[in-house]
């Protein structure tokens, strides 16, 4: 799946988006947080704060127990600050 | 009938006075246009700013806002609806969005107006940085923001 990174979420990762395959056992956008936090000191500082950062499954909102299986394209970001 | 809304997401400025034009323009069944135009304040909390910078997510935005303008166009009865937001840099003073309902009656173009800011500050997926003396920095989501967005949500 593709993983995409805005505001940031993008600059503490370093990337904009990144191709992903997370084992079996991440079966939840919360449990993907997990997943990438432990990889390295940068991700671990981008997810440092799981419930400040918003997620979106295929361009929807989702909260933090939504299923990953099937999606396509999975977004994080801070909270939004347009208008 | 059918109405479509129109929805721009584009780095250029735009005219509101066009805008607002637009949506009655060659009708006499519009009685009421509504529009709400954010502006980019030359200071954020007591700092002079140089500019504000809006990251977005294209896809999403589009897709988000669309959902959003659906949703407008079926609680109210609204005969017009158009939304703009702008991405990139824009300077104090510039345009960043605007929302223009048309309705027969000012309450309808009233009320969807306020639904769609609300949800726009709190739902799409748009970030903006300033620019000040200091460097730049992401501007924080503010709580009362989601709590105006809150108050739509049907129970």
């Amino acid at each position: 799946m593709k993983l995409k990174y805005f505001a940031w979420v993008r600059e503490r990762v370093g990337k904009a988006e990144e191709i992903v395959e997370p084992p079996a056992e991440v079966r939840t956008v919360g449990d993907l947080i997990g997943w990438l936090a432990a990889r390295d000191d940068a991700y671990a500082y981008a997810f440092e704060k799981p419930t400040v950062i918003r997620a979106a499954i295929d361009h929807a909102h989702v909260k933090s127990d939504a299923a990953i299986s099937g999606a396509r394209e999975i977004a994080f970001f801070p909270p939004m600050t347009g208008g | 009938m059918t109405v479509a809304a129109t929805i721009r997401i584009q780095q250029a400025d735009f005219d509101v006075a066009q805008e607002i034009a637009a949506l009655s323009r060659g009708r006499t069944d519009v009685g009421a246009v509504v529009s709400f135009s954010g502006i980019c304040r030359g200071s954020e909390q007591g700092e002079p700013i140089a500019a504000l910078t809006l990251e977005h997510y294209p896809e999403m935005a589009e897709a988000e806002i669309g959902r959003h303008a659906d949703e407008a166009l079926s609680r109210w009865p609204l005969q017009g609806l158009t939304i703009i937001h702008r991405f990139g840099r824009i300077t104090p003073g510039e345009n960043i969005v605007l929302v223009v309902t048309a309705s027969a009656h000012r309450q309808a173009a009233f009320e969807a107006a306020e639904f769609l800011m609300d949800y726009l500050k709190t739902n799409a997926p748009f970030w903006k940085r300033e620019e000040s003396a200091r460097g730049t920095s992401w501007i924080e989501a503010q709580g009362h923001d989601d709590a105006a967005a809150a108050r739509w949500t049907k129970s």
